[in-house]
């Protein structure tokens, strides 16, 4: 091998080579500076909402083309924070806000320029259903939803013009159960550590939401009463993680999750009968054919949105191309698709004329299906007949106990559940 | 041969000096920079204070002692601090998939240097051993579970016979699934360097001892086994330093619920907290770094190669 480099035709060839690999890149470079004129914007979020279909149809309606940045809930904060110039246009969760603004790395979105603003649910602009006021313990959108200003990096109270992130789904979760396996009702958070499920369940392992079906169960179990769930004392931190050492000492939990994934394997290979549980890992084990119901409980929901959001450097043509995409995302169609997928839009009156009217009686009325339910992908998830789990719209958001959340001890969390984990 | 690559070297001209130094220079650089500097930057990184979302330069021990507080004695529910049963814990592991696998490795590569002749049949076992690594070490974690579960085959089969009553639990996400999934992916790297030491023992050492009327066991034991010791080294290295860092296997087949040090590290790095993950990394590096020095004080490695 190392002769052949040494003699002197085959320097030459390697030359050539090179000079030819130059002239290719190089016509390969051209084209690619000419076709910038056309809009694309990088779209940083997890996958559970890059959906495909949404890009395609946008490309269609507009020209713009949407390039999806997948990565984990943790990591779309991260690059946040650290690397914000790397996407144009950012899908994260509410309770991340609080990492976020206060770096000056989000612009706030004028909302004059958003058509269907005034619009948005009353979830997130006054933290009410249907009129009601629902629990806001924890992150509620309604607390970092707002900004002082343009370029501010403190949230208003008051609704102002400028919005830290507009709504793109939300959803209200609870625990997962095998009707199968359990064969009796179940109506309480305390059913996790009940010990008849000893070895048979499971929660999730991100530590900020774990902790929050923690705190549910305590509270169900009459052990203390949290002032705020979403924002613990040191003191209420080191007991929540008491009862889930003891509990796992017991050797209640099968295991812990993290990745959605994990958790639809474990409840459908029946590892796990009870666990804490999202809406799409439910859907995703029904449409294996096992039963599993998101058990609506007495003590409520722990709920959680996410929205979109633009990088403070965000500016010229794909400023414009990021307000496109948010005007025509709250248009109707977008928001029919994810109602279809058993999550929330943030304009439900746009989406209503998207939908059929059974559908929208079964997805937001809570009425029998009247016929099959199929998911935007032609699956029949519902046969007719089915009632959603959870009932209508108002029944479930209006059942929101608390939001997912950043605490002010998070580090001391953080800490402390690792010693969970470690017990 | 070493000897004598050594003695051209020392008695050459500076010219040939220069251009060693200029041979090194490509990987000593990929070093310095993918390397050495990174690691000045952790290590300068765990110094630091930090807040929900931004890190504050500043030279302070604040994260190890938040580390080590409340390891000078024993928690509330009688154990010990995180910190010190995790690494615990991840040392376990380490002594019973080094043991394991070396076991394994080394009776594996001594069928294969020692018993099998052709040297064709020998690449093709050889071949045969890396077949698991033909697919990706998540795929091969995972299969366990279907396998090991509470409906799994193993079970199926248990009850089938009437051994068992109810299903075996401790086979999936437990102590065991967790060391059997680290011996099925790491028992190659024992193997590798192992084999590679046996087959350069001068065959006509194993006639001399067997003429000199030593018995199988006498000729492995005080031949076999000392002229594959670098293999061994390198192999323990490789297996020792993986599991000590690994958190994806115990993760995945412990049930996310047994502690490594990888895992604190890598729940630190996503909730932003990177002094803290820096901390505990150089605290890992550390540990590694005493065992890997513990190992080359027993075979002096550079001398052996």
């Amino acid at each position: 091998m190392s002769k052949k480099i040494e003699t002197p035709t085959t320097g030459v060839q390697r030359r050539t080579l090179l000079q030819g690999t130059a002239g290719i890149l190089a016509a390969g470079v051209f084209p690619a500076i000419h076709a910038q004129e056309k809009i694309v914007l990088r779209y940083l979020g997890t996958a559970v909402n890059q959906d495909k279909a949404i890009a395609e149809k946008f490309k269609a309606d507009t020209g713009i083309e949407i390039q999806y940045v997948a990565v984990t809930t943790d990591d779309v904060t991260k690059r946040a924070v650290t690397a914000p110039n790397s996407f144009d246009l950012i899908d994260t969760e509410y309770f991340s806000l609080k990492k976020i603004v206060p770096t000056g790395n989000l612009k706030g979105i004028d909302t004059k320029r958003v058509k269907n603003a005034d619009k948005i649910t009353s979830l997130f602009t006054k933290g009410e259903v249907a009129g009601k006021k629902v629990g806001d313990q924890g992150t509620a959108p309604i607390k970092v939803i707002f900004l002082e200003g343009e370029k501010s990096k403190a949230f208003s109270k008051t609704p102002t013009q400028f919005m830290s992130l507009i709504p793109t789904t939300y959803n209200a979760d609870t625990l997962g159960i095998r009707p199968d396996l359990i064969k009796r009702p179940i109506g309480s958070w305390a059913e996790l550590l009940n010990p008849e499920f000893k070895g048979k369940a499971a929660i999730l392992n991100i530590p900020s939401i774990g902790i929050m079906d923690a705190a549910m169960v305590v509270e169900a179990k009459g052990i203390h009463k949290y002032a705020d769930k979403g924002n613990m004392t040191k003191a209420e931190i080191d007991l929540t993680i008491k009862t889930l050492i003891e509990a796992k000492k017991a050797g209640q939990f099968r295991a812990l999750w993290k990745d959605f994934n994990e958790s639809v394997n474990l409840m459908s290979s029946g590892e796990v009968v009870i666990q804490s549980m999202w809406s799409p890992a439910v859907t995703a084990v029904r449409s294996k054919g096992i039963a599993c119901t998101f058990q609506p409980l007495k003590e409520g929901y722990r709920a959680w949105a996410s929205g979109f959001g633009l990088p403070a450097t965000l500016s010229g043509k794909k400023l414009d191309g990021a307000y496109e995409f948010i005007n025509w995302f709250l248009d109707g169609w977008a928001g029919a698709y994810l109602n279809r997928q058993g999550y929330y839009s943030a304009v439900l009156e746009t989406a209503k004329a998207k939908m059929e009217p059974y559908e929208w009686a079964y997805w937001m009325e809570g009425k029998p299906a009247t016929q099959d339910i199929k998911s935007p992908q032609g699956d029949v998830i519902a046969k007719a007949g089915a009632l959603r789990d959870g009932g209508s719209y108002e029944e479930r958001m209006g059942g929101i106990a608390c939001w997912n959340a950043v605490m002010d001890e998070n580090e001391y969390m953080v800490r402390k559940w690792n010693e969970f984990v470690a017990a | 041969m070493s000897t004598v690559i050594r003695a051209t070297a020392t008695a050459s001209s500076p010219t040939r000096t220069l251009k060693a130094w200029w041979q090194a220079a490509p990987f000593a650089l990929v070093f310095l920079l993918f390397f050495l500097i990174p690691l000045a930057l952790i290590a300068m990184v765990s110094l630091w204070n930090f807040n929900e979302y931004e890190l504050i330069p500043a030279i302070s021990p604040r994260n190890y002692f938040a580390i080590f507080e409340g390891c000078s004695h024993l928690t509330d529910n009688g154990d010990l601090c995180v910190t010190l049963s995790t690494y615990l814990s991840t040392l376990k592991f380490c002594l019973l998939v080094w043991g394991i696998t070396l076991l394994i490795g080394f009776s594996v590569a001594y069928f294969l240097a020692f018993h099998v002749r052709s040297p064709g049949m020998q690449t093709l076992l050889f071949v045969l051993c890396t077949v698991p690594f033909w697919t990706s070490n998540v795929i091969r974690m995972i299969s366990w579970v279907p396998l090991l579960g509470r409906n799994g085959l193993v079970n199926q089969g248990l009850m089938g016979m009437g051994l068992v009553d109810t299903p075996v639990e401790w086979l999936l996400f437990s102590d065991f699934s967790v060391v059997l999934a680290f011996v099925h992916l790491y028992t190659m790297f024992m193997i590798v360097p192992i084999f590679n030491s046996m087959m350069r023992i001068d065959r006509s050492l194993l006639e001399a001892a067997n003429d000199s009327g030593a018995s199988g066991w006498q000729t492995l034991w005080n031949v076999i086994v000392p002229l594959s010791r670098t293999g061994i080294l390198i192999g323990s290295i490789f297996v020792i330093t993986i599991v000590m860092g690994d958190f994806v296997t115990i993760g995945v087949m412990g049930g996310q619920q047994i502690a490594s040090v990888g895992k604190i590290i890598q729940v630190q790095t996503s909730y932003l907290q990177f002094p803290l993950a820096a901390a505990n990394a150089m605290i890992l590096l550390a540990v590694v770094l005493m065992i890997i020095w513990g190992l080359t004080r027993l075979v002096d490695i550079r001398k052996e190669l």
